[in-house]
């Protein structure tokens, strides 16, 4: 059947002000929001910009905002959206580069920050380190992360303050400090205790609810904060 | 601004990352990646990367190197592909050391998993090799070895596509590539360059592949006089979500995972009676094909059932989670509760650049290599999967010989010494096929093309393939290949020209649809995941040998022979 979007576009280096252009699409219930794009692109308007990759939910390039909710336009089939015309725009708390196209500069230098790698102590041993099932199950849903940014383009306190570190970065915090085989923890959480760091969190909760890998973002920064808040209560 | 570095890799997925790391402090280098470099393809690697670890029960490497010569049909090099399973237990080890967040088993230990061809005892039953991190292990082994990047401050060009790369006196001088913020074009000039710019699934129209995987780099070398190997062998995965084509890793199967047609008979009893549903994975392809030219599909349709509700909730929450979630978001259906529409997607190049075992890319069957030129991972052809891989054998491929690259360039550069030949020339024909493809007016459009190539590709060249359908496919890549001179460009700014992007990308792979094509004609036998209808039996005497595709001055593909490298295990037939 035939469905409508309504697609946001800007070109800073042309328009003075953004503006939203209609399409008509020929859609099945269950093609993907990205097909719909593709099919705007390739049949209609090759000059609409977004990015894709996998196209299905596992390399984070299309992550937008899709009737309000930002998501993965490759993860949202037309069925999921009962009424036209479907508003497709770019995610919020980024600057437009072009159309649905934001730079994730600022994302990814945040995730930077958090040092995500492992930083264990000693010399390497021989084989494996050891680790139990129980201790890889603390962040066995944090390692779903794709990094696809809908966390934090949805989080309302990266919109007030553009230096708060952010709910992926967090997140990334998390899955070091909480990873058994790790030593840099006090480090990490010297780090993040500020008011642009974990402390900057006021459990909105956007992430969690957000998130296309179901990953329950803002129970893992509130763990965050609870170790943070321990380590300095038993001063260790 | 001249642009410099040592060593330029091409292609940010695991190969191309860990030779990065292996550099690192050793030379000045920077990777080039299609998108940033997490989106790469290898994140979407879900079920395993193997090693004798033996963690889950006695394992050898003499094991792992007699299925994987077994599961390529004998066409592996059988020097290359012991190199590979003897480093697979160290390759494991040291991804752990780095960060990656492997399952783990009761013991502490790198969790093992079943897969399909992986036995023990040369055959005798299922092993447990494919170390996993639940089902997102190429993801988060990609992951880590982007932050180990990070950690060494390696230097990215992100959303730059490799439009060209430059040989001066057949030595590698450098590289163009094409910003895609900008539209800008750069040219890099460096003493090594390794491509690692992984498959090209998108010449099909059904594939787990991304949009990316359009084997660019291949068609360039092709273009360069670089020849390409065992082309035919094109792996189709049996279990993609039917339709899309989204897969559902092996690990489902090796977790207990079982396929069933029409009636619900369990039908690969009836093909591998000894390892059944873990067969390799052009042998259940074809078979789920047969079960559906025979009228079994589902409803009498072109899919199977993949049935998971024996393996209980628990079990498909923690190991299989991510599949679970494409079940239900793609298909509309709860694997939990229901069995899943499966049928074969393409998934894997056996065929590609042909390279030694430390990556050096080779010119020519006597094995000359290309002085500064590196290849490894899907892109290259070692050949440690000869005619069909092994599932959990990828993952170790990139890292083993992406690892084995970054040594070979580092001593390359070493050897080399510190002289500097001046900036690379030669990029102006990049320069002007921009410039034509942007001016570009005809009446014929990509998107069609590029449809017209992966229906007739799907259709002819895929799991079973006879001479006459081949014909029409070269027929129908020469008529498209006319057409797409013809092509017409509607949007002019170079900034986000996703339209240029693909009209780029569109043209390579109607080169290499070609020399899949032209390579699956001349091999008169059936083979691994070459099955051709007309010949339906192995022929050693004949073919026992791998396929060199060269593109000639004229357009036409001429074919050469290279032998295999047979060291320890003879022919047999191949029966599971």
């Amino acid at each position: 059947m035939e469905r409508l979007f309504r697609i946001y576009r800007f070109d800073p280096a042309k328009d003075s002000a953004p503006r939203y252009q209609e399409y008509r699409v020929e859609a099945a219930p269950t093609d993907r929001i990205l097909d719909c794009l593709n099919r705007i692109r390739w049949e209609q308007d090759p000059s609409l910009s977004y990015r894709m990759s996998c196209a299905h939910g596992v390399c984070g390039s299309d992550g937008m905002r899709i009737d309000g909710v930002c998501a993965l336009a490759c993860q949202r089939l037309v069925r999921d959206y009962g009424k036209d015309p479907i508003v497709v725009e770019p995610l919020p708390n980024f600057r437009v580069v072009k159309d649905l196209v934001v730079d994730l500069d600022p994302f990814f230098e945040k995730y930077r920050s958090v040092k995500p790698y492992l930083l264990p102590a000693g010399r390497e041993p021989e084989l494996e380190r050891l680790q139990s099932p129980q201790e890889r199950a603390v962040f066995d849903e944090a390692i779903r992360c794709i990094l696809c940014a809908c966390c934090t383009a949805a989080c309302p306190v990266t919109s007030q303050n553009g230096a708060f570190v952010g709910p992926a970065a967090l997140l990334r915090a998390f899955r070091y400090l909480f990873d058994s085989r790790d030593s840099a923890a006090a480090d990490r959480m010297a780090s993040l205790d500020s008011p642009d760091g974990a402390g900057g969190c006021k459990s909105h909760g956007k992430c969690t609810e957000v998130c296309p890998k179901e990953i329950d973002v803002r129970k893992a920064i509130g763990r965050t904060k609870k170790r943070i808040f321990d380590a300095k209560r038993l001063g260790t | 601004m001249e642009l410099r570095h040592d060593a330029v890799i091409v292609g940010a997925g695991l190969a191309g990352l860990r030779a990065a790391v292996e550099l690192t402090g050793k030379a000045d280098i920077a990777v080039v990646s299609k998108v940033f470099p997490t989106r790469s393809h290898s994140g979407a690697a879900q079920g395993g990367i193997g090693a004798s670890l033996g963690n889950e029960g006695e394992d050898r490497w003499e094991w792992h190197m007699f299925d994987t010569v077994k599961g390529s049909d004998f066409l592996g090099d059988q020097d290359a592909i012991e190199i590979m399973v003897r480093d697979a237990p160290r390759a494991v080890i040291e991804l752990e050391h780095m960060g990656v967040p492997f399952s783990r088993n009761e013991a502490g230990k790198i969790a093992q998993r079943a897969f399909g061809g992986h036995t023990r005892d040369f055959g005798k039953a299922p092993v447990k090799r494919a170390c996993y991190a639940s089902d997102r292990t190429g993801r988060v082994i990609l992951d880590t070895l982007y932050e180990q990047c990070l950690k060494a401050g390696v230097r990215f060009y992100s959303e730059c596509i490799l439009v060209d790369f430059l040989l001066d006196s057949g030595r590698v001088a450098g590289l163009v590539l094409l910003e895609l913020a900008t539209g800008a074009l750069h040219t890099i000039s460096c003493k090594a360059l390794m491509l690692a710019t992984g498959g090209f699934g998108k010449v099909y129209k059904t594939t787990s592949n991304c949009f990316s995987n359009t084997g660019d780099a291949l068609s360039l070398a092709l273009g360069k006089g670089l020849p390409l190997q065992d082309m035919e062998f094109v792996q189709f995965h049996p279990t993609g979500i039917v339709g899309l084509g989204i897969l559902i890793s092996e690990a489902a199967r090796g977790e207990g995972g079982v396929l069933r047609n029409r009636t619900g008979e369990r039908f690969m009893e009836r093909y591998a009676p000894v390892i059944k549903d873990l067969a390799p994975r052009d042998i259940v392809s074809r078979s789920i094909l047969r079960e559906v030219l025979e009228g079994r599909g589902i409803d009498g349709k072109d899919f199977v059932h993949l049935d998971l509700t024996h393996l209980g909730e628990k079990a498909i929450t923690e190991k299989l989670w991510e599949i679970a979630s494409f079940a239900r978001i793609y298909a509309g259906v709860d694997p939990v509760r229901e069995p899943i529409p499966v049928q074969p997607t393409c998934h894997y190049m056996m065929g590609g650049i042909p390279t030694d075992a430390d990556g050096r890319v080779l010119r020519d069957a006597a094995g000359t290599p290309v002085p500064g030129l590196f290849a490894a991972g899907e892109c290259a052809c070692v050949s440690v999967h000869g005619a069909n891989r092994l599932g959990c054998n990828s993952l170790l491929d990139l890292v083993v010989f992406g690892r084995r690259a970054g040594k070979a360039m580092a001593a390359w550069l070493e050897a080399e010494g510190k002289e500097w030949p001046g900036p690379a020339k030669g990029d102006e024909e990049a320069k002007e096929t921009i410039r034509q493809l942007l001016a570009a007016d005809g009446p014929e459009r990509v998107p069609r093309i590029r449809a017209e190539m992966q229906d007739v590709m799907m259709q002819h060249a895929s799991v079973f393939r006879e001479e006459k359908g081949l014909r029409l496919v070269l027929a129908a890549l020469k008529d498209l290949e006319e057409r797409y001179r013809r092509i017409g460009l509607s949007v002019r700014d170079r900034r986000f020209n996703s339209e240029l992007i693909e009209a780029i990308e569109c043209g390579h792979m109607l080169r290499l649809a070609r020399a899949i094509a032209e390579s699956a004609l001349s091999r008169r036998e059936s083979r691994g995941a070459h099955y051709r209808e007309d010949f339906p039996k192995r022929d050693d005497e004949n073919f026992l040998a791998h396929t060199l595709a060269f593109l000639e001055g004229d357009g036409s593909f001429r074919l050469e022979k290279k032998p295999v490298r047979i060291t320890r295990f003879q022919p047999v037939e191949r029966k599971y």
